[in-house]
């Protein structure tokens, strides 16, 4: 008996062992999990935001404005966190700000990564003169603050969330290209890779079946930092009132359109910004035991 | 050394010319007609369109327009503002003393706190102080800070009424500009009061923009601290009965800051971006608000000279820190 269970152990999938390896050194640090459970909340909230949103995110209550909380004096329980200058309900709108945000860290993260992979790849593996020529190219687009290069961007493409999100990615993309290439150089003298070069592999099976696989964990890593941090430079964006455009209730221009009333109604400008710092936050605090789970010097073997 | 540094210059060259021709192309990427927009008109009869296509060169081919464009930067000719029609470069350096005194002023505030912070929390790794500063260091380093100065503007200006609201310095004073530094100027001026309100200026915004370099710094000296503490040199000089004090202080401390320096260096960046939110938020006259009033108001001249002038100053700094870097740690210039 205690023989088959052993070989019914040793035969689980590679995927299921490595995952659960992952998630014993992950649960190890407790914010981290804190961060996911938070994190997950955010998904299910921008999932369901039509179920959970009590009002219309646009609908303006012409007998409602700047409505205080309803645990402030003159609160009323229709409007749970208060309402705006023109009586937009602000648990509504936040509710649907979770919406813009995650999609906007989903998609920057994605496109950066899966270009910055592509380009650090081939610099990587081919190196010579496409690598001096793509890793200069790299280092320019890092001379410049991501925030003003973003700017400049948006103020060639014209303001709105799509453009704001493309000169992100563009901003995000060369730290890809770095790990990339050099975990590929890493790599690429390593035995087993010679081992499939001999066995007949062409480069591109090189290159995306044999090699990249083994560089995942750090980019992993930056993924969700690009997360966190494409979810604050939209937010600026859009505070600057270059990002996403009004009425949209992105949280970041739900603030910009709040700033006059800072000292008037402190509800307005305070609770988006709450918003943006637990997703952020929360995001961080993954990235952290991710780095943990997957950094292998990090691991106590 | 010197190998070493006419390395990292050689390296800069091909990364300045670069970014030159990014300045360079942007004006020319901008839909609509370049000629136009730099003459900040939005008609033209075509004598006139010929003339000012020719004034501003665009009648020749785009290399040789690129050539003349370098040319003129070279000899500090960055155009004229649309708006304006001041030098950009004037502009700049008119704003440039505004932004490096605030940003000065944060480095400082993160520095003097961060690294503090950071070896204590390496020394009484796991205690409660460790998990306090690196919470708190997460949360800063998570923090949206044009919505982080709101709230110091609620509490500070709004209801405590300790500071003002925005600008550099009460309209009572009025004093000529020295160096450009409201703090020094204001002690230099001799009027009583003008320093307390520089001051009192000054501390929301520099808390504002030196809180993400603080979080990375507190984070940085910590993890370094804490690699350099489990080393045989530091038993050893344990083992010595040297005292606590000296063992952290003299023989960690130094070995730790090295990668502390790189990390300070490469807030440089970090500040620039963030100079554009604060100074936004606080009507601080530096050059990152100089920056979004011209995106606001479509100078793309200023637009084109700023994004220049920044980056050089950028790559500059960095250029510093590095060889900074390669005379602390020799192991690097090889």
């Amino acid at each position: 008996m205690a023989d088959t269970s052993i070989k019914t152990a040793n035969e689980e999938s590679p995927l299921r062992r490595v995952l659960a390896e992952f998630w014993f050194y992950f649960a190890e640090n407790r914010g981290a999990v804190i961060g996911l459970w938070v994190f997950v909340a955010l998904v299910l909230v921008a999932i369901f935001a039509p179920l959970l949103a009590p009002h219309e995110p646009y609908l303006q209550y012409r007998d409602a404005v700047l409505v205080p909380p309803v645990w402030q004096e003159g609160g009323r329980s229709a409007y749970l966190l208060g309402t705006d200058a023109v009586g937009r309900d602000i648990l509504s709108r936040l509710i649907y700000g979770a919406r813009y945000s995650l999609f906007i860290g989903i998609v920057v993260t994605t496109v950066a990564m899966v270009c910055g992979i592509l380009i650090g790849v081939i610099a990587g593996y081919f190196r010579g003169w496409i690598d001096t020529a793509i890793m200069r190219l790299m280092d320019i687009i890092l001379a410049f603050p991501s925030l003003l290069l973003a700017l400049v961007l948006v103020a060639v493409l014209g303001p709105g969330l799509i453009n704001a999100m493309i000169a992100i990615a563009l901003v995000y993309q060369p730290h890809f290209v770095r790990l990339t290439r050099a975990a590929v150089m890493a790599e690429k003298s390593r035995d087993y890779v010679v081992a499939a070069r001999v066995a007949g592999a062409g480069p591109l099976r090189l290159m995306f079946r044999t090699i990249l696989p083994n560089c995942m964990a750090p980019l992993i890593v930056q993924g969700a930092l690009s997360f966190s941090n494409a979810i604050l430079d939209a937010a600026a964006l859009g505070f600057l009132g270059m990002g996403a455009q009004p009425p949209t209730p992105e949280w970041g221009t739900m603030l910009a359109e709040a700033r006059e009333f800072i000292l008037r109604a402190w509800w307005v400008v305070t609770l988006p910004g709450l918003a943006i710092l637990i997703t952020v936050l929360a995001i961080n605090l993954m990235g952290d035991g991710l780095r943990d789970a997957l950094d292998p010097k990090m691991k106590r073997s | 050394m010197l190998q070493f540094f006419l390395r990292r210059i050689a390296v800069l060259i091909p990364t300045f010319l670069g970014v030159s021709l990014i300045a360079f192309s942007f004006i020319r990427l901008l839909p609509g007609d370049p000629v136009l927009i730099l003459a900040g008109q939005h008609a033209m009869t075509p004598e006139q369109h010929a003339a000012a296509m020719h004034a501003l060169g665009f009648d020749r081919s785009l290399p040789v327009q690129y050539l003349d464009y370098l040319g003129n930067m070279l000899q500090g000719d960055f155009g004229q503002s649309v708006v304006t029609k001041r030098s950009v470069l004037q502009e700049f350096f008119a704003r440039f003393p505004a932004t490096l005194e605030l940003s000065i002023c944060a480095m400082i505030i993160a520095v003097c706190l961060g690294i503090p912070a950071g070896v204590f929390a390496a020394v009484k790794r796991g205690s409660f102080f460790d998990h306090t500063v690196m919470g708190t260091a997460l949360i800063g380093y998570s923090m949206p800070i044009f919505w982080w100065g709101l709230l110091l503007i609620i509490l500070f200006s709004g209801i405590l009424q300790w500071t003002p609201v925005s600008g550099r310095i009460d309209l009572l004073y009025y004093f000529p500009s020295v160096t450009g530094f409201m703090l020094i100027d204001s002690l230099l001026s001799g009027q009583k009061g003008a320093f307390g309100s520089a001051v009192s200026h000054l501390i929301l915004p520099a808390i504002v923009l030196g809180t993400i370099p603080l979080a990375v710094i507190a984070r940085q000296t910590r993890s370094a601290m804490l690699e350099v503490l489990s080393e045989d040199y530091v038993r050893t000089a344990r083992a010595k009965g040297l005292p606590p004090f000296r063992v952290i202080g003299v023989h960690a401390l130094r070995n730790a800051l090295i990668p502390v320096i790189t990390t300070i260096g490469l807030q440089v960046g970090v500040l620039m971006a963030g100079a554009i939110l604060t100074e936004t938020i606080f009507s601080w006259p530096g050059v990152g608000k100089w920056m979004v009033d011209s995106v606001f108001k479509r100078d793309y001249t200023v637009i084109q000279g700023g994004l220049l002038l920044i980056a050089a100053i950028i790559m500059f700094v960095n250029l510093i820190v590095d060889l900074l870097y390669g005379l602390i740690n020799p192991r690097i210039r090889h």
